[in-house]
């Protein structure tokens, strides 16, 4: 064994390297104050390992970055895990940063001959930063692709090269494929290679100059090896469990999120993110550019800031005198509790402001939908996983119905969202259009000119308001029973899946129900079209009443002579006036029908 | 260096062989548990099956002429790709090749060599291979001793259905091998 060694070192001189890394000299013993730095050696180390497995499976296009992300965590043998780390291990990093900065500032670790070194760790300061932001953006799901958009618009504003730097940076003048491309060619290449070699010489600047002993030397000198690596070591391990803790928080704590790191749903620059925001470690700057009223902001996101690193950059000159080093200490200290207040500010801002919460709330329900979409069997199409929240009735309807209908109707007395509009409704409330609870409230006495129904329009006194409070209201026990068959048949009209069931085996009901509206008795087709009855029709064609097809050409056109003809209250023809497209009021009519993805229906 | 360091004094053997063990072990296992994530999605397709091979509509009997010439059609079925799920796009090619009466032969068209595309040589009455020159006879089997390929083109099975359509259960095998192993 010992002569295979022994021809293995004249080879490669390993013993020289071994001896060299493991018997550096450290004057006063090992101590835990100098486990920071290989801390961030190791962190590195971790995101260099996890990154280069992530970059595996990893698809840095517009149309296949969240879709191949969305893989990573949901598909693969432990990809939330890999994740996991590699996201947390960067949060903690940044953590680590600080710690080892502040400590080579109290310490005057940065004084002749080793101000080079401070500058290198400076430098991989900045890097690591600008990892951290790079890396935020490639899931392109909609929080980074929202985010970074802010922090490209911020780097627009920098005087003369401003404009030309963002176009570069982003590959163009819009977001796209370049700008995954060229985000990924610098999270993945370029600044990791500048990592390396930055960290390469600051190590060996460290170990040409020794490390700077606290003093008083409590211990004889020792070796790093072995009780400095165990003290290490253990740190690491730290490091790990935090990092550890972290991806698994939503287990421990039952909190119902993913395991590992957030995915949002994917980027769509149509689609409004109003939960927008950096990730923790820079919501500082985030809220320091809030004081800087409009056409200053050059001085909050770019002068400030460059002359506070060009300070932290002169400090190795300033602390030459004893007074520049208690300044620099003073500085460091100053900085870092207005760092810690801002980004406290900057939370409890968001924590009070309720529009945020709700935008917080929107951003998790379309993530867990796009996800169960994605999970669904038709997949995620070629085009991207963005176009299976743009064709769900259930993600859209809401917000058309808000946007376009809720300042007259109401949508289980809100406006679709869950948002309460400021006026009184004016028009009927249509959770459960055409179901038969719904039309039972309609032609119910009590509530047909209730605000539910007709109350709020002008049709509150028209014909068939008065045929419900004076015919219905008539009716005897049997013409009653009559009545909820010939709802039961209107009702089945529509279709409807959460009727489907009970259409199924109310056939006869059914079949009996359709004689009756058509029957004299009823007298609905007195007013309506019913399939070949109803002759001389004033009000809406009962045919197909709520389906689909039905609602789609009223929605489009509620003034047609189908429906309300001249008599139509004040409804917008949302498709004759192409206030809305087809696919929109597809969306609408889907969704107020109760037809949308479900993993347990058929 | 600015500093020579003096010869740290010598340690009790025992306990710096416990903290060598302990630094060894504990520096070992925080590395390892981020190397393990990563080694766990590395391995991932290994545990990814091919599709069932079900029977796919390729081509109508009246498309094939009745002197038993092949013909190369392609195969259009559902297809995965990770994350994408693509209906009805190719997913491969056949040659299909009518025998006598109603019966059909149908061969894919990978090389069971190393897996190029064979074209049919009218010329030859049989399939060349334009990668590695594998010959093949038109009912499949090798043609020329000297052929580097294993064994002759995969056939598949075919089925007449409705009098006139020509079902095939499409499947890719394994390249390189005598025998035909299909790809699970």
């Amino acid at each position: 064994m010992n002569r295979l060694l022994d021809w293995l070192d004249r080879r490669t001189g390993y013993r020289r390297i071994i001896q060299y890394s493991l018997y550096e000299n450290i004057p006063g013993g090992a101590r835990w104050r100098y486990v920071w730095g290989s801390t961030l050696v190791f962190s590195l180390t971790v995101q260099f390992i996890t990154g280069l497995f992530l970059w595996m499976s990893y698809n840095p296009s517009s149309q296949t970055a969240w879709e191949s992300v969305y893989y990573i965590q949901h598909e693969m043998w432990g990809g939330w895990l890999l994740r996991g780390i590699h996201h947390f291990t960067a949060s903690v990093m940044n953590v680590l940063l600080v710690l080892h900065l502040m400590q080579v500032v109290i310490d005057g670790a940065y004084r002749a001959p080793r101000e080079f070194n401070f500058w290198f760790g400076l430098g991989l300061l900045l890097l690591v930063l600008g990892l951290s932001l790079t890396g935020y953006l490639l899931p392109w799901d909609q929080k980074g692709y929202w985010a970074t958009k802010v922090a490209t618009n911020i780097m627009s504003i920098v005087p003369v090269i401003g404009p030309d730097l963002q176009k570069l940076v982003i590959g163009g003048p819009d977001y796209g494929h370049h700008t995954i491309s060229r985000f990924f060619a610098l999270h993945a290449g370029i600044l990791p290679a500048c990592v390396l070699g930055l960290l390469f010489w600051h190590i060996f600047l460290f170990r040409r100059h020794g490390i700077t002993a606290k003093d008083p030397k409590r211990r004889p000198a020792e070796y790093f090896w072995p009780d400095q690596v165990l003290k290490d070591g253990v740190a690491c391990l730290a490091v790990l469990a935090t990092v550890l803790f972290l991806v698994l928080r939503p287990w421990l704590f039952n909190t119902g999120e993913d395991l590992g790191a957030e995915l949002g749903a994917p980027a769509d620059p149509s689609e409004t993110y109003s939960a927008a925001r950096p990730e923790w470690y820079f919501l500082f700057l985030f809220e320091f550019l809030k004081y800087f009223p409009g056409g200053t902001e050059v001085w909050g996101a770019i002068v400030i800031p460059g002359i506070v690193m060009l300070i932290i950059f002169l400090m190795p000159i300033i602390g030459r005198w004893n007074l520049g080093h208690r300044f620099n200490v003073g500085l460091s200290f100053s900085l870092l509790g207005g760092v810690i207040l801002l980004t406290y500010l900057a939370m409890t801002h968001d924590k009070r402001d309720p529009a945020f919460k709700l935008a917080v709330e929107e951003a998790r329900r379309d993530a867990a939908r796009v996800k169960m979409l994605a999970k669904s069997p038709t997949g995620i199409p070629r085009e991207g996983a963005v176009t299976l929240l743009r064709n769900d009735p259930l993600t859209q309807g809401p917000k058309l119905f808000a946007k376009n209908c809720a300042s007259c109707h109401r949508f289980d007395g809100h406006d679709g969202t869950g948002n309460q509009p400021s006026d009184e409704p004016s028009a009927a409330d249509l959770k459960g259009f055409a179901t038969r609870a719904w039309l039972t409230g309609l032609l119910d006495p009590q509530r047909v000119d209730s605000p539910h129904y007709f109350g709020g329009t002008k049709l509150r006194d028209g014909k068939m308001v008065r045929f419900v409070k004076k015919d219905v209201a008539g009716f005897a026990t049997e013409q009653k029973e009559q009545l909820n068959k010939a709802i039961v048949a209107l009702s089945a009209e529509a279709g409807l899946f959460s009727q489907r069931d009970a259409d199924r085996r109310g056939a006869v009901l059914v079949a009996e129900g359709r004689k009756l509206l058509n029957s004299e008795g009823m007298r609905c087709t007195e007013c309506h079209k019913f399939h070949d009855q109803g002759e001389d029709p004033t009000g809406p064609d009962l045919t197909g009443y709520g389906s689909r097809d039905w609602l789609v050409d009223f929605i489009s056109n509620p003034a047609h002579d189908r429906f309300y003809g001249k008599r139509n209250d004040r409804m917008p023809k949302f498709g004759e006036d192409k206030v809305l497209d087809d696919h929109a009021i597809g969306l609408i009519a889907d969704w107020l029908q109760g037809n949308w993805y479900e993993p347990d229906r058929e | 260096m600015d500093t020579e360091a003096p010869t740290p004094p010598p340690q009790p053997e025992r306990r710096g062989f416990i903290k060598k063990v302990c630094a060894v072990l504990i520096g070992g296992l925080a590395g390892i548990v981020p190397a393990v994530s990563g080694l766990l999605v590395l391995l991932d397709p290994l545990r990814r099956k091919s599709r069932d091979a079900d029977a796919v509509l390729v081509a109508s009997l009246n498309a094939l002429p009745e002197d038993g010439v092949p013909r190369k059609f392609a195969v259009i079925a559902n297809h995965t790709d990770a994350w994408n799920r693509m209906p009805q796009v190719p997913v491969g090619a056949v040659y299909l090749r009518r025998l006598n009466g109603k019966k059909v032969q149908a061969f894919n068209v990978v090389c069971p060599h190393a897996g190029c595309f064979v074209d049919y040589v009218a010329g030859n009455k049989g399939y060349h291979c334009p990668c590695h020159n594998s010959s093949f006879t038109l009912d499949g089997r090798i043609g020329d001793p000297k052929s580097p390929s294993p064994r002759g083109l995969d056939e598949l099975e075919v089925e007449i259905l409705n009098d006139s359509e020509i079902w095939v259960r499409f499947r890719n095998f394994r390249a390189g091998t005598a025998e035909k192993i299909p790809v699970s």
